[in-house]
C-alpha cells in the first residue's frame, strides 16, 4: 500500500525524459500496527490491579501486663459462623439472645453504626464511651469472611476492635441457628 | 460537454501522529511495567475497599492457600544473606551457588532439609514440583518462624529497617489456618501486618 507518486509519468508529451522524484512520505500503517500490537501486550502483561495492603493491629501477646479490662456494657461480640453467616450480640454472653446477620450494606454495617451510636448515647457521661468490637471467627469461618469484617470496621470507624478465640458457649450459640 | 471533474482524494491518512502516540504509550508501559510473577502457589485474594498499595520494598509475604504455607521475601540481597543465616541455623551448607539461586526465587514453599534438591532443579522442574509448603506449628522453633525471624535480623542488619509482614491468604482458607500463622508472627511481637486483598468496588 506504500504511496505511489502518482503525479510524474503517464500521459505527457513531448518525451521529455524527466527523473521521477521519489516521495518521502512513507506508508506508516505496518509500524502503528506494530506499535499497537506491543501495546496491547504490555497491557495485558502488567499487573493493572495491585494488590492492597489492609493494615492490621494485634494486642501484644509477649506482654502481660498491658491488657485493659474490658467494659462488658460497650462491647460488641461478633461470631463468624459457617457460610458466611454472622451473629453479634451487645453485652456480656448470655444475656441477650444474638442477632443472625449478614456480610451487606444494611446487614453488619448498619448494625454496628447502629449499636455504636446507641452506646455512645447510653454512655455519655463516661470518660470513654465508644463501642469495643470483638471479632470472634468460629473454626468454620473462612479468611474470606474475616477480611469482610475487618473490611466493615474500617469503613463503619469503629476505633476500637479485638479478634479473640472463640469460646464454646458460643459456638453453641452458633450451633444453635445452625451456623456452625 | 464539459464534464467535471470530481479530484479525487486520496485514501491515505498520515499515520505520523498516530505512529507517535502509540509508541510514546509503549514507551510508557514498558517502562512502568511490573510483569506479573507466577506465584507457585496460586490464590484467591479477597476483596475489600482498602485502597492502599502493597509496598514494594522491605516486605515479607506469607501465602497461605489449601493448608499450604509459602513464605516470601523482596529483594535479592535480602534473599542472599536470608539464606547464609538459615544455613547456619539448620547447619546446611549452602554453597554460593545455590545462595545465587535461592534469590532469584521471590516466594518459595520448601522444608529447609530439601532445599538443596530444590534449588537443584531446572526452571521448568521448579515450576512442575508441587512444593509441601513450610514446616507450622505453634512452637517457637518451627521452620516458618525462624525464617520469619531471621528475615528481620537480615533487613534490619543490611537496610536498617523493620520489616513489614502481609499475608496473603485464599478466600475459602479456613480461618484456624490463617490463626496460626498470625500466631507466629504474634509470638515473635509482629503485631502490625497487613492483609494483601483486592480492590472491590461497589460494595
Amino acid at each position: 500500500m506504500a504511496e505511489l507518486d502518482t503525479s510524474g509519468g503517464g500521459g505527457k508529451k513531448g518525451g521529455k525524459v524527466r527523473s521521477k522524484k521519489a516521495s518521502t512520505r512513507i506508508d506508516l500503517t505496518a509500524m502503528v500496527d506494530l506499535a499497537f500490537l506491543l501495546i496491547t501486550f504490555f497491557i495485558m502483561a502488567t499487573t493493572l490491579a495491585k494488590p492492597k495492603a489492609m493494615d492490621t493491629f494485634w494486642p501484644d501477646k509477649t506482654k502481660k501486663d498491658v491488657q485493659l479490662p474490658v467494659p462488658e456494657s460497650r462491647t460488641m461480640t461478633v461470631l463468624l459462623g459457617n457460610n458466611h453467616s454472622i451473629e453479634w450480640y451487645v453485652g456480656p454472653a448470655g444475656k441477650t439472645p444474638p442477632t443472625v446477620d449478614h456480610f451487606t450494606k444494611n446487614g453488619i454495617r448498619k448494625s454496628l453504626i447502629d449499636k455504636s451510636k446507641e452506646i455512645e448515647a447510653s454512655h455519655a457521661g463516661e470518660k470513654d464511651n465508644y463501642m469495643i468490637v470483638l471479632i470472634k471467627p468460629s473454626e468454620k469461618a473462612t479468611y474470606k469472611d474475616f477480611v469482610s469484617m475487618m473490611d466493615e470496621i474500617t469503613i463503619t470507624g469503629i476505633k476500637s476492635y479485638a479478634v479473640v478465640a472463640i469460646t464454646p458457649p458460643e459456638i453453641e450459640l452458633l450451633k444453635k441457628d445452625g451456623n456452625f | 460537454m464539459a464534464r467535471i471533474k470530481i479530484p479525487r482524494k486520496s485514501t491515505a491518512i498520515d499515520m505520523t501522529a498516530m505512529c507517535d502516540v502509540a509508541f510514546l504509550l509503549l514507551t510508557f508501559f514498558i517502562l512502568t511495567a511490573k510483569l506479573k510473577q507466577e506465584d507457585p502457589l496460586r490464590v484467591d485474594v479477597p476483596g475489600s475497599s482498602v485502597k492502599v498499595n502493597v509496598p514494594d520494598v522491605d516486605m515479607a509475604t506469607i501465602t497461605v492457600g489449601h493448608g499450604k504455607v509459602f513464605f516470601g521475601l523482596e529483594g535479592t540481597d535480602l534473599r542472599k544473606s536470608l539464606l547464609e543465616e538459615i544455613g547456619k541455623k539448620y547447619t546446611q551448607n549452602f554453597t554460593p551457588d545455590e545462595i545465587q539461586k535461592f534469590s532469584l526465587i521471590p516466594t518459595f514453599g520448601v522444608p529447609v532439609n530439601t532445599l538443596k534438591q530444590y534449588l537443584a532443579l531446572s526452571t521448568e522442574d521448579k515450576k512442575k514440583y508441587q512444593q509441601p509448603g513450610i514446616p507450622i506449628d505453634t512452637t517457637t522453633n518451627s521452620e516458618l518462624f525462624n525464617w520469619i525471624y531471621q528475615a528481620r535480623i537480615v533487613t534490619k542488619n543490611l537496610h536498617n529497617k523493620e520489616l513489614r509482614f502481609a499475608i496473603k491468604g485464599d478466600s475459602h482458607e479456613q480461618y484456624p489456618e490463617i490463626a496460626k500463622v498470625i500466631d507466629v508472627l504474634q509470638k515473635q511481637a509482629v503485631n502490625k501486618f497487613s492483609l494483601i486483598t483486592s480492590l472491590n468496588q461497589g460494595k
